[in-house]
């Protein structure tokens, strides 16, 4: 293997590169992706870099890093197709590369509502650095924000412009809050939490379009029921679609996602995939796809452990997220889905936190404010009920008696 | 100002770093290897452990709050010295810090 490709320079494809490093690759590894620019976070885009505007405290590695690496960044380009007879990623520039192997790294897109006015001054999306800085420039002049879409970036952000002093309404069409990635009673703990702010939250509140001043300025937005709430920004934060198209054109099995198996690897052995595109075995055996830094990073280590090592244990890493909102930091560990039991704790002197249970089994944890718990939640993934319960669902306990 | 770091295995790097900054911000930015700060500094990930060298330990002060738990789940040994990089600001009287970089953070 001499000669690696990486499409997609986000957060995982930038681990990638610096794991084949780190696991002792020797060959060459070219990069290629379409935002300009070195490789930098995205999570701060909603939270720190709202308030401060540093872009420079954004990237990831400084440019040094990529030659002391021997990494080459081709920035700024898109790769519009895989030609996996002669093992080449083709470039919208007409540049062809010959891999050995691929990792497709391409990430997702912010999915747009199907509501007319979406083109109007005003309206906003939050994916990337460019999307953030024209935000952060519109802010100064905002007098009332609508969020379209309560999940964690739209609420990241309304957290955020309350403490600048905006008014913030929230318009979200399932019955709570982060209803893809929440339990209910979290769901509505941040619920309380948000209306503390001072932000107004509208729930079974679908948008149908968005209405505009004289000047073609976005003046409101329009909800299904007739209802209109008035403001002068919108941010559209609906979710992501995963950037599958190239690979679909390739013929690769997608799937949600990039379908991969247990070792990352696509249906074609010289291509993987991670992070946000990546499908991928969950542990009930369903496949599923994460957007976290978690799994970018997770995914990039253990791709290179395969590539280079030849480990094929299959991935199993849990799961982990946390999301800022205002001065609350959730935090959860572990995967929601097809919990049976949920175990809520209240204490007296802290933020709630809750338990889940598939099973028998802790399947996850969601915690505010308390990464301690949180640090053990991980370790404790699959430890039973019985046990958890014999030190009254104190995790730290629990981590210490069995350490 | 200026920071030393000294890797496991002796190899040291001095950084040139700027006031208001965290040492896990100035290891990174600076390609210094050993600090990951996979969480961007959110208190989040453990993986920006560091020992503050024993003269500089009380200018820089103790853990603070929630440090001890993640620090638990650092990956290599705890010592007294050990503080999460990230939630060290650099001051003025910071200036010429001397930290040593554990042997690994995963
Ligand atoms: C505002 C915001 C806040 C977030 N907050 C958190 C958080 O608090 N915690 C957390 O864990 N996660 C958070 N996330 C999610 C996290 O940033 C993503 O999960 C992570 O960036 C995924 O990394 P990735 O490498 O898979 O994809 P990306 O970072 O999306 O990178 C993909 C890259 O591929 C490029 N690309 C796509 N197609 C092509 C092509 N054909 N040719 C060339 N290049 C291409 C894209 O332009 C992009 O640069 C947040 C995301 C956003 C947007
Ligand atoms: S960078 Fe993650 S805890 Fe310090």
């Amino acid at each position: 293997m001499d000669r690696i490709i990486i499409i997609g320079t986000g957060q995982g494809g930038l681990q990638m590169a610096a794991s084949l490093r780190q696991e002792g690759f020797s060959g060459e590894i070219l990069m290629l992706g379409e935002e300009p620019g070195l490789p930098y976070q995205r999570p701060p885009l909603s939270k720190a870099y709202m308030a401060n505007g540093d872009a420079g405290a954004l990237v990831l590695k400084p440019a040094s890093f990529y030659e002391r690496a021997a990494i080459t960044l081709r920035d700024g380009v898109r790769v519009t197709a895989i030609d996996r007879a002669t093992r080449e990623a083709i470039c919208a520039d007409d540049t062809r590369h010959v891999y050995d192997h691929l990792v497709i790294a391409t990430g997702a897109r912010n999915m747009r509502p199907p509501i007319p006015g979406l083109q109007a001054p005003g309206v906003h999306e939050l994916r990337t650095l460019t999307d953030a800085a024209a935000i952060r420039a519109a802010l100064a002049a905002t007098r009332h924000a609508i969020v379209v879409g309560g999940g964690f970036i739209g609420l990241e952000f309304a957290a955020m412009a309350r403490a600048a002093g905006i008014a913030v309404t929230v318009i979200e069409a399932a019955p709570r809050l982060m209803s893809r990635a929440l339990s209910p009673p979290m769901s509505a703990h941040f619920l309380k939490l948000h209306r503390d702010m001072g932000t107004e939250v509208l729930l079974d509140a679908k948008a149908a379009r968005v209405l505009v001043d004289g000047d073609g300025h976005v003046s409101g937005v329009e909800l299904a029921d007739g209802r209109q709430v008035a403001g002068d920004m919108a941010l559209i934060a609906t979710g992501v679609r995963p950037n599958i198209e190239l690979a679909e054109a390739a013929g690769l099995v997608c799937q949600n996602g990039i379908l991969v198996d247990g070792t990352l690897a696509t249906s074609d052995p010289a291509i993987s995939a991670l992070g946000d595109v990546a499908a991928f075995p969950g542990p009930l055996g369903q496949s599923i796809r994460l957007e976290s830094v978690q799994a970018a990073v997770d995914h990039a280590r253990h791709i290179a452990k395969r590539l280079l090592k030849a480990e094929i244990a299959p991935y199993a890493a849990v799961p982990w997220f946390w999301s800022d909102q205002g001065k609350y930091k959730l935090q959860i560990a572990g995967l929601l889905t097809e919990a049976d039991e949920i175990i809520p704790l209240a204490p007296p002197d802290g933020e709630p936190a809750t338990l889940l249970f598939r099973h028998g089994r802790l399947a996850a944890v969601e915690t505010i404010n308390a990464p301690g718990i949180h640090m053990a939640a991980r370790r404790l993934i699959g430890c039973d009920i019985q046990t958890l319960r014999a030190h009254d669902f104190d995790l730290k306990a629990a981590i210490k008696a069995h350490a | 100002m200026k920071i030393t770091f000294i890797a496991a295995d002796g190899t040291t790097t001095e950084v040139e770093a700027k006031e208001g900054d965290s040492v896990m911000h100035t290891a990174v930015q600076n390609d210094v290897d050993g600090i990951i700060g996979e969480c961007g500094g959110s208190m989040m990930c453990a993986t920006c452990h560091c020992y503050v060298d024993e003269a500089w330990a009380a200018a820089v002060g103790g853990q603070e709050d929630g440090e001890s738990d993640l620090l638990d789940c650092a990956a290599s040994e705890v010592k007294p010295t050990s503080r999460l990089s990230c939630q060290i600001r650099l001051r003025r009287e910071l200036d010429g810090l001397v930290i040593h970089l554990p042997e690994s953070q995963l």
